[in-house]
C-alpha cells in the first residue's frame, strides 16, 4: 500500500500532497516538513530510499523518492510494494504529466494541482496501483479532458478567453464593466 | 432565462480561478496570510451563491488552500453539493476536493450515499470511475456497508475501467465492513482470471493486500496463483505474486519447495532488476521456511549470495541498498553465507549514503560472533566519533547494544570491556538513548554477580564527573545514565572503595537541578551508601566522628530535595531527613545504629522478566471484572469525580481506593490506569525492571561458584577501552597455549557442540573472562508460556481474519444491505453494448428479506426465459437449467471445505497430475517419471511425503477431486450467485463418478537423450499469439547443455525471436538439464489466421555432454497447431449466450459421436479440458458450452447425450474454425 504521496520543490512548498490515510491538516504540514528535512540533505547520487520519518510510517514504511530538476517527487510505501516498482511508478507518473502537460514544469503543477491530480488518479487509487501502462493512462486522462471540454460548451468559452487574456500576464482588467446590456447572440445554450 | 446564464457566466468570468488564486499568493509574499484570509472570505461568498460553476470554482480553490495546510473541513456541505452536480467537470473538482478533506468523522459523508449510488450506476463511465477513486479515499463502515453491493456488481461492469476501480476499492470495503469478504471473494478469485490485465493486476494486488496480513487463510489459493505466476508476462503482477509467496511459504514448506524451481529460472532469465529482486527475496523467504532439515539447498543459497553480492557491489546506489536489505534476511537462518561477505559489508558502512550505512549496520548485528564482537564494536565506535548526525550516531549507538546484549550478552566474554564501552558511550552528546544505556548498566550489574565491583568502581567516576554528562545540555537524555549510576552505586555499595567520597558526590547542590526521577534515586541511594559508611565506620568506634559528619552531611543536604517540587523526591527526602536526624540523636548517645539502619536495605533485588506481570495467570475463583462492592448511584460519582478533579495532585491515590464506586471502569479507563500505574513505576526506583516489591525475592547466601573465576586487577583504571582488547587479546593467547597443551579429545567433543564459528580459532576456545553467571529474569509460578502480547488489538486486519474456503451459508451469498436493489444483472464479455442498459434499470424495494428477495428473482429469470420459449433448440438449453435451479439450490451444496483442503495438500505433494501445464513445469524436482503422458499410472515419489503405496487409495481419491477442483477453476461463472450452482455446472456434481486424470501436454519428440512434451495455448492477452510450453526431460546420464530451439516458420505462423535475429535463427533455451531433470521453456508463435490447423517443422540441437566428451546431437519434431489451441476458456452467462445465438450471425454445424461410454460429466470434463470450453450451463444429460478463439470468434456447443450416442449442435461465426475444432472434439474422443 501507498501511504502518501507528495511533491515538492527545492524550497519545501508543496506542490501535491495526497494521503491515503487521514491527517489532519496541521500534522499533513509537518509531514511535509519532515520530509523534505530528510530528503532534501541527501546528494542526488545516493540510494532513493529513506527508512521513513517519525511522524508517517513505522518500521514497516519506506520513503521512495525521486529528484527532478525543481521537484521531488515521494511516496510513502509498505512493505507490500516492490522499491523497485515504485521507482518506475513514479517515472511512469512523471512522464505522464510530461506528456499531458507538454513538457512538465514546475510551473504546470502550481497552476493546475486539479489536473496533476486529476492524472494521479488514474495511477494509483486509494494507495493501491491502478495502472502502471502510461498509454493507457495518457488515454483515460485524454477522454475525461475531451468530457469536461464538450461540457463547456459554448457558456464556459467567455470564461477561458479571460483566463487566457490572463495568463499572458496583461494588467488585471477593470472588474466593473458593464457587458449585461450587450445583445449577444447565442446560438445554442447549453442547459444547468 | 437564457441571457441570465449568460450574463452569470461572464460575470462569473472575472472571479478569482484557481489560477489566479494562485498567482495573487506568489505576489503577495510578504503579507500571504492575510492575503490567503482575503480570498478565503471570497470564497465564502461565492459558496453562498446558486450557480454550481461558482461553487465549484471555489471548491477547487479551497482544495488548493488544503494542500497549503488550511483547514477547509467548514465548506464541507458545499463540496457535497458540487459532488452531486450532475456535470462531470463539477463532480470531477466535488469528488477531489472530498477525497482531500473527508475523513470518517466527516458528518456530511453520510448525506452521500445515495449520491455515490447514483453515480456508481451512471451510464457514463467516468462518472463512475471518479465516484470510485473519490470513496477509495473517505470510505467510512457505513458507506461500505451501504455500498458493497453496489461495488460488488461493478466488479462485472463491461468496461475493464471500471471493472478494476471496482476490484481494488473492495480491498478499502473489506477493511471497513469485513462481513463483505466472504461473499464478495468468490468474484473476486474470479477477477484474477479476467481476461484484462489491468483488472487482473488489481485483484492481485488486492488479494496480495489481504494476503499479507492472513496468509494462512489464503493458502488455498497458492495452485491458482502458481499457475499466474508461471503464465503471466506482466511484471507489476509477478512482482506482487512473488512476495506474497513469500509470505505463504513459513506456513507451508512443501509450497517453497514447489517454488524454487521456477523462481531460480525466473532469476536467470529475467532482465528486469526489480523481479530479480523479488524473485531472491522469496527465495530467501523459501529457504527460511525450508531451513530446518533440508541441508541440500545450499546452491540455491549461494545463488542467493552471489546475485546479492553483485547487487551491492552495483554503482547504483539503489541496488546496493536493496542488496544489504535481502542479505540480512538470508543472514537469519545461514549467517555463514553471509559472514564470508564481511568485508563488502564493513566496506559499506564507510559509504557516504546513510541508508546504506544503516543497513549495514543491520547485518553486523547477525556477523558477530565471540571472536570478532570487540573488532567489530570498536570499528562501530571509530564511527560514532566521525558520525555527524545525531539520528545516524543514535543508530549507530543502539546497533552497539543490540549487537552486544543480543541473546543473552551471548559474545561477550569480558563484561569489563562491555561496561567501559557503555560508560564510553555516555560521552556522546546529545544522544536520545540515555535511557537505554542505563538500563544495560543496570541490567549488566544486576545480573553479573562478576561485575559488580567493576561496574560500582565505574558508576562512582561518572557520578563524581557528572557535571561533565549534564554540562550544557540540560535536557539531553544522557543524563539518564547517572540514574542508573546511583542506583548501581547504593545498591552494590559494599563494593565502594570510598562511599564518603560517592555519597558526597550524590548530594552536591547541583544534583537539584537534574529530573525529578533521577534526583529521587539520588536521594535513596544516598541513603543506601549513608548505611554502608556507618558499617564500615562502626567496626572502628575510634572514627564514630565520621559517622557523625555523614549524618551531618545528609542533614546539610537533603533540605534541598525537601523543597523539591517533584513529589517523589520530596517525600523520599523528608523522610529519610527525618530518619538521619533521628540517627544522629541515637549517634550523639553512642548508641550503636550500623546494624539496624542496613536491615532497611537488606537483601537482594533481582531482576524480574518485563512481562512477568502480564503473564501471573489469574487465579482460579477470582473474576477481575466483578464488582467489589455495588457501584453507587451516577450522582456520587460525579461528586467524586469533581472531588478528584479538585484535588488533582492525589487523583491517583483518589481512584484507587474509590475505584469500586465508579459506575463505568470500561476496558479503556482500566488500561489508562495501567499506564499511569506503569509511568508511575517507572519513575520510582523500588520498581526497578518492573520488579513489584511482593515479587522480591531474597537470596539467600551468595554461593562461591559465583564468585569470578578470573580476578582482574582493580586499581588500574581502564577508560579506554582499547586497553581491554588487548589484555583481552592476551588473555586469550594464554588460554590458548595453555589448551593446547590439554587433551585435544575433549576439544573435539566440544568442538561438536558449538553452534557456529566462522575461523579457524573456534569460539569454544575463547573462554570468557568471568565464569558469568547471567542469572535470569523472574517469572511468576504457573507463568503463562503463551507469547500471544505482540499483537495491535486495533489491527483492522484482524476483522478480516476470516476462513475463506468454507461454503458460503444461503444466508451469507448477499450482503446484508438496508435498500435492496433487483438482482444483480449479469454480464459478460460478450453484452458489452446492452449492459449498460440493463444496469440503469433500477427497481426500489423495500422489502427486508432476503430470501423473499431472491426467490422474486428468479421467478423473474423464469419469466424471462418463458418468454423467450418456442425458439430454436440452442435456446432451450440454456433456458432449462434455470428452472432447474431451484430444485437443485439444496442439494448442490458442496462440502468445498475439505475438498479445498486436501486439493492444496494434493497440488503441494508435487504428485503427478499435471492437469494443467504449468503445474507439470512445477513437478521438475519430481523423477522423470512424472512428466505427464506417464503420469497417471505413476506414483508420485516425494522426498517428504509418506510412503506412497499405502495410501494410495486415498491418493486417487484425492487425485480426483484435485481434477474436479481443476475443472472448476478452468470455468468461470459470472452468475450472480455463482457459488450456489457451480457444482451443478461443473458437471461435477458430488455423487456422481470421479473423473480421470487428463493432460494437456502431447508428445512431440523424443530420442534416447531428450523427451519434449508441448502444449500449446492462445494467449489471453494479444489476438495474434501462441504460447507454446515445452518440457525438456533429460533422459539419459549426461548432463544436456546449448539446446537450441528452431521452427521453420510458414507464412502463417513465425516464432518469435529476439530483435535483431535473423528470420530462421534459432532460440537458446534459457537452461541445462542435469541428467533425469526436466525443465520447461515458453516459445511465442505470432499466428495470422487462426482458421485452419497448421503444422510446423522444427529441429532441437544440443550438445550431451559427459564426463570425457561431449557430442553435438539434434532432435527433429513437428508442432501441430490446432484450431483448439487457438481456443481461449472464457466463461459466459446464460442470457448472455442466449443473445448470442438469437443475433443470428452464427453458423450451425453439428456432429455425432457413437459409442461413447463414458459418464456425461467426464465427457463434457475432456470437452473442457482438452478444448478449452467452458459449461454455460448443464442440465441432466444436455449442456451448453461456449469458448471464444484469440481473436474473439464465438463458439458454442450444445451437447446431449443418449444410450451411448453424443450429438453435438454448434454455432460459430467462423465456419471454417468450427469445422476444424469439430473435427478434433471428434478426434479426441475416437482416441479414448
Amino acid at each position: 500500500m501507498i501511504k502518501a504521496i507528495l511533491i515538492f520543490n527545492n524550497h519545501g512548498k508543496p506542490r501535491l500532497i495526497r494521503f491515503y490515510e487521514y491527517f489532519a491538516e496541521d500534522v499533513q504540514q509537518q509531514i511535509i516538513r519532515e520530509t523534505f528535512h530528510l530528503v532534501s540533505k541527501r546528494d542526488d547520487n545516493v540510494c532513493n530510499f529513506l527508512e521513513g520519518g517519525s511522524l508517517i510510517g513505522g518500521s514497516d514504511y519506506k520513503l521512495i523518492y525521486r529528484h527532478y530538476a525543481t521537484l521531488y517527487f515521494v511516496f510513502c510505501v509498505d512493505s507490500s510494494e516492490s522499491e523497485l516498482g515504485i521507482l518506475d511508478l513514479i517515472q511512469v507518473f512523471v512522464e505522464t504529466l510530461d506528456k499531458c502537460f507538454e513538457n512538465v514544469c514546475e510551473l504546470d503543477l502550481i497552476f493546475h494541482m486539479d489536473k496533476v491530480h486529476f492524472i494521479l488518479q488514474e495511477v494509483v487509487m486509494g494507495g493501491m496501483v491502478l495502472e502502471t501502462n502510461m498509454n493507457e493512462i495518457v488515454g483515460q486522462v485524454e477522454l475525461q479532458n475531451r468530457m469536461e471540454k464538450s461540457e463547456g460548451g459554448f457558456s464556459a468559452a467567455p470564461a477561458r478567453a479571460v483566463s487566457a487574456v490572463k495568463n499572458i500576464n496583461l494588467p488585471e482588467m477593470p472588474r466593473n464593466i458593464n457587458i449585461g446590456d450587450i445583445n449577444i447572440k447565442v446560438p445554442s445554450l447549453s442547459p444547468f | 432565462m437564457a441571457l441570465k446564464i449568460v450574463k452569470g457566466s461572464i460575470d462569473r468570468m472575472f472571479d478569482k480561478n484557481l489560477q489566479d488564486l494562485v498567482r495573487g499568493i506568489r505576489n503577495h509574499k510578504e503579507d500571504e496570510a492575510k492575503y490567503i484570509s482575503t480570498c478565503i472570505d471570497e470564497i465564502k461568498q461565492e459558496l453562498k451563491q446558486d450557480n454550481i460553476a461558482v461553487k465549484s470554482n471555489a471548491v477547487c480553490k479551497l482544495t488548493y488552500l488544503q494542500m497549503l495546510g488550511y483547514d477547509v473541513s467548514w465548506a464541507a456541505f458545499n463540496i457535497v453539493e458540487v459532488m452531486s452536480s450532475s456535470k462531470f467537470t463539477y463532480k470531477r473538482i466535488g469528488y477531489l476536493a472530498a477525497s482531500q478533506c473527508f475523513h470518517e468523522s466527516t458528518d456530511v459523508i453520510m448525506l452521500t450515499t445515495n449520491q455515490i449510488r447514483k453515480d456508481l450506476s451512471s451510464p457514463n463511465q467516468y462518472d463512475t470511475g471518479v465516484a470510485l477513486t473519490g470513496l477509495s479515499c473517505f470510505v467510512t463502515p457505513d458507506l461500505a456497508r451501504d455500498l458493497a453491493n453496489d461495488i460488488m456488481t461493478l466488479m462485472s461492469h463491461t468496461k475493464p475501467y471500471i471493472r478494476k476501480k471496482a476490484v481494488l476499492i473492495m480491498y478499502k470495503v473489506f477493511l471497513k465492513y469485513p462481513e463483505s469478504l466472504r461473499p464478495a471473494f468468490p468474484r473476486m478469485k474470479e477477477k484474477l482470471e479476467d481476461p484484462d490485465p489491468g483488472v487482473q493486476s488489481a485483484a492481485v494486488n488486492v488479494i496480495c493486500e489481504l494476503a499479507r496480513r492472513n496468509p494462512k487463510n489464503y493458502l488455498s489459493l497458492a495452485p491458482l496463483f502458481f499457475k499466474l505466476m508461471t503464465s503471466s508476462t506482466n511484471n507489476w503482477v509477478l512482482i506482487k505474486i512473488i512476495k506474497l509467496f513469500g509470505a505463504l511459504t513459513p506456513l507451508e514448506p512443501r509450497l517453497g519447495k514447489k517454488l524454487i524451481e521456477p523462481l531460480t529460472n525466473l532469476i536467470h532469465s529475467t532482465s528486469a532488476m526489480s523481479l530479480l529482486y523479488e524473485c531472491v527475496n522469496t527465495v530467501i523467504a523459501v529457504l527460511i521456511s525450508l531451513s530446518s532439515g533440508m541441508p541440500n539447498h545450499s546452491a540455491s543459497i549461494q545463488l542467493c549470495v552471489q546475485k546479492l553480492r553483485i547487487l551491492i557491489e552495483d554503482s547504483d546506489q539503489n541496488l546496493k541498498y536493496l542488496g544489504l536489505l535481502a542479505m540480512s534476511k538470508i543472514l537469519k537462518t545461514h549467517p555463514k553465507s553471509v559472514q564470508s561477505h564481511k568485508d563488502l559489508i564493513l566496506q559499506c558502512l564507510d559509504d557516504k549514503d546513510e541508508s546504506i550505512r544503516l543497513r549495514a549496520l543491520d547485518l553486523l548485528y547477525g556477523m558477530v560472533s565471540k571472536k570478532n564482537l570487540m573488532e567489530i564494536v570498536k570499528k562501530l565506535m571509530l564511527h560514532v566519533d566521525k558520525a555527524e548526525g545525531t539520528t545516524y550516531r543514535d543508530e549507530l549507538l543502539t546497533k552497539i547494544i543490540d549487537i552486544c546484549s543480543q541473546s543473552n550478552y551471548q559474545y561477550i566474554t569480558n563484561f569489563e570491556w562491555y561496561i567501559s564501552i557503555l560508560v564510553e558511550l555516555t560521552r556522546l552528546e546529545g544522544t536520545r538513548h540515555g535511557h537505554l544505556i542505563a538500563s544495560q548498566m543496570l541490567d549488566v550489574a544486576i545480573r553479573v554477580k562478576a561485575i559488580r565491583a567493576f561496574a560500582v568502581a565505574q558508576m562512582a567516576t561518572l557520578l563524581d564527573n557528572a557535571h561533565l554528562l549534564t554540562g550544557n545540555t540540560q535536557h539531553s537524555g544522557i543524563c539518564e545514565v547517572l540514574y542508573a549510576a546511583a542506583w548501581i552505586c547504593g545498591e552494590f555499595s559494599e563494593h565502594l572503595e570510598d562511599p564518603m567520597a560517592t555519597l558526597e558526590a550524590m548530594l552536591r547542590p547541583k544534583v537539584a537541578t537534574l529530573p525529578g526521577h533521577i534526583q529521587a534515586v539520588y536521594v535513596q541511594n544516598a541513603a543506601k551508601l549513608f548505611s554502608t559508611v556507618l558499617c564500615g565506620q562502626e567496626g572502628a568506634p575510634a572514627d564514630s566522628k565520621v559517622a557523625q559528619e555523614t549524618s551531618q552531611l545528609l542533614i546539610d543536604r537533603l533540605p534541598v530535595f525537601v523543597q523539591s517540587d517533584n513529589l517523589e523526591v520530596q517525600e523520599r527526602a523528608s523522610c529519610i531527613l527525618q530518619l538521619v536526624k533521628y540517627i544522629q540523636k541515637l549517634q550523639q548517645k553512642d548508641v550503636e545504629v550500623a546494624e539496624e539502619v542496613t536491615a532497611l536495605f537488606a537483601g537482594e533485588l533481582n531482576p524480574v522478566a518485563p512481562k512477568a506481570q502480564k503473564k501471573v495467570p489469574v487465579p482460579e475463583g477470582l473474576d477481575l471484572d466483578a464488582w467489589i462492592n455495588e457501584p453507587p448511584s451516577g450522582s456520587e460519582s460525579e461528586d467524586e469525580g469533581r472531588k478528584t478533579k479538585g484535588k488533582a495532585v492525589f487523583a491517583r491515590e483518589e481512584s484507587r481506593h474509590t475505584k469500586p464506586r465508579y459506575t463505568e471502569v470500561d476496558e479503556k479507563e482500566l488500561a489508562m490506569r495501567r499506564e499511569v500505574r506503569k509511568a508511575e513505576q517507572a519513575n520510582n526506583p523500588f520498581y526497578i525492571k518492573a520488579s513489584p516489591s511482593s515479587q522480591k525475592v531474597y537470596q539467600e547466601a551468595v554461593g562461591v561458584e559465583h564468585i569470578p573465576v578470573v580476578q582482574i586487577d582493580l586499581s588500574v583504571p581502564l577508560k579506554v577501552p582499547d586497553q581491554y582488547v588487548k589484555l583481552e587479546e592476551e588473555r586469550r593467547e594464554k588460554n590458548k597455549a595453555d589448551r593446547k597443551k590439554k587433551d585435544k579429545k575433549k576439544r573435539r567433543e566440544k568442538g561438536r557442540q558449538r553452534r557456529g564459528d566462522s575461523g579457524p580459532e573456534s569460539e569454544e576456545d575463547i573462554t570468557p573472562a568471568h565464569m558469568v553467571d547471567i542469572v535470569t529474569e523472574e517469572m511468576p509460578e504457573n507463568a503463562l508460556p503463551s507469547d500471544d502480547d505482540d499483537k495491535d488489538p486495533n489491527d483492522p486486519h484482524k476483522a478480516l481474519n476470516i476462513d475463506l474456503d468454507k461454503p458460503l451459508a444461503d444466508s451469507e451469498k448477499k450482503l446484508p444491505v438496508r435498500t435492496h436493489r433487483p438482482d444483480e444483472v449479469l454480464k459478460s464479455p460478450i453484452e458489452d453494448a446492452e449492459g449498460l442498459e440493463v444496469t440503469s434499470e433500477p427497481k426500489k424495494k423495500s422489502g427486508k428479506e432476503k430470501d423473499k428477495e431472491r426467490k422474486k428473482g428468479k421467478e423473474k429469470k423464469k419469466k424471462k426465459h418463458k418468454q423467450e420459449e418456442g425458439e430454436d433448440l440452442m435456446e432451450a438449453g440454456s433456458e432449462e437449467p434455470v428452472q432447474s435451479k431451484v430444485t437443485n439450490d439444496v442439494a448442490a451444496q458442496p462440502p468445498a471445505s475439505t475438498p479445498e483442503a486436501s486439493d492444496l495438500d494434493f497440488w503441494l505433494s508435487n504428485a503427478p497430475v499435471p492437469s494443467d501445464p504449468q503445474e507439470a513445469a512445477a513437478v521438475t524436482d519430481a523423477p522423470p517419471a512424472s512428466t505427464p503422458d506417464a503420469a497417471s499410472g505413476v506414483a508420485a515419489v516425494v522426498p517428504d511425503s509418506e510412503p506412497e503405496e499405502t495410501k494410495s487409495s486415498k491418493h486417487k481419491k484425492k487425485k480426483q477431486k484435485k481434477e474436479k477442483d481443476k475443472k472448476k477453476k478452468h470455468h468461470h461463472h459470472h452468475h450472480s450467485d455463482g457459488a450456489r450452482e457451480e457444482s451443478v455446472q461443473n458437471g461435477t456434481v458430488e455423487d456422481e463418478e470421479p473423473l480421470p486424470p487428463m493432460s494437456n501436454y502431447a508428445m512431440l519428440a523424443e530420442n534416447s537423450y531428450i523427451k519434449m512434451v508441448c502444449d500449446i495455448q492462445g494467449n489471453l492477452h494479444d489476438g495474434s499469439q501462441v504460447v507454446v510450453s515445452v518440457i525438456f526431460e533429460n533422459k539419459c546420464d549426461s548432463f544436456i547443455k546449448s539446446m537450441e530451439f528452431n521452427v521453420m516458420d510458414s507464412l502463417n505462423s513465425k516464432l518469435q525471436r529476439p530483435e535483431g535475429a535473423g528470420p530462421h535463427d534459432s532460440l537458446t533455451v534459457p537452461f541445462h538439464l542435469p541428467p533425469g531433470i526436466s525443465s520447461e521453456a515458453r516459445f511465442i508463435f505470432s499466428v495470422q489466421s487462426i482458421v485452419m490447423p497448421q503444422k510446423l517443422k522444427g529441429t532441437l540441437t544440443f550438445i550431451v555432454k559427459t564426463e570425457d566428451s561431449s557430442t553435438h546431437e539434434k532432435l527433429d519434431f513437428k508442432l501441430h497447431f490446432t484450431c483448439t489451441s487457438y481456443l481461449i476458456t472464457t466463461p459466459c452467462y446464460s442470457d448472455a449466450y442466449a443473445k448470442l445465438l438469437e443475433s443470428g450471425d452464427l453458423k450451425g454445424s453439428s456432429l455425432k459421436l457413437e459409442g461413447i461410454n463414458q459418464p456425461f460429466h467426464h465427457l463434457l470434463a475432456r470437452i473442457c479440458f482438452h478444448h478449452h470450453f467452458s459449461v454455460v450451463e448443464r442440465i441432466d444429460s444436455c449442456a451448453s458450452m461456449y469458448s471464444r478463439s484469440i481473436q474473439g470468434h464465438h463458439v458454442c456447443l450444445l451437447v446431449k447425450t443418449a444410450d451411448q450416442t453424443v450429438s453435438i449442435d454448434a454455432k460459430c461465426d467462423e465456419p471454417g474454425l468450427l469445422r476444424n475444432v469439430l473435427d478434433e472434439i471428434k478426434l479426441t474422443f475416437s482416441q479414448c
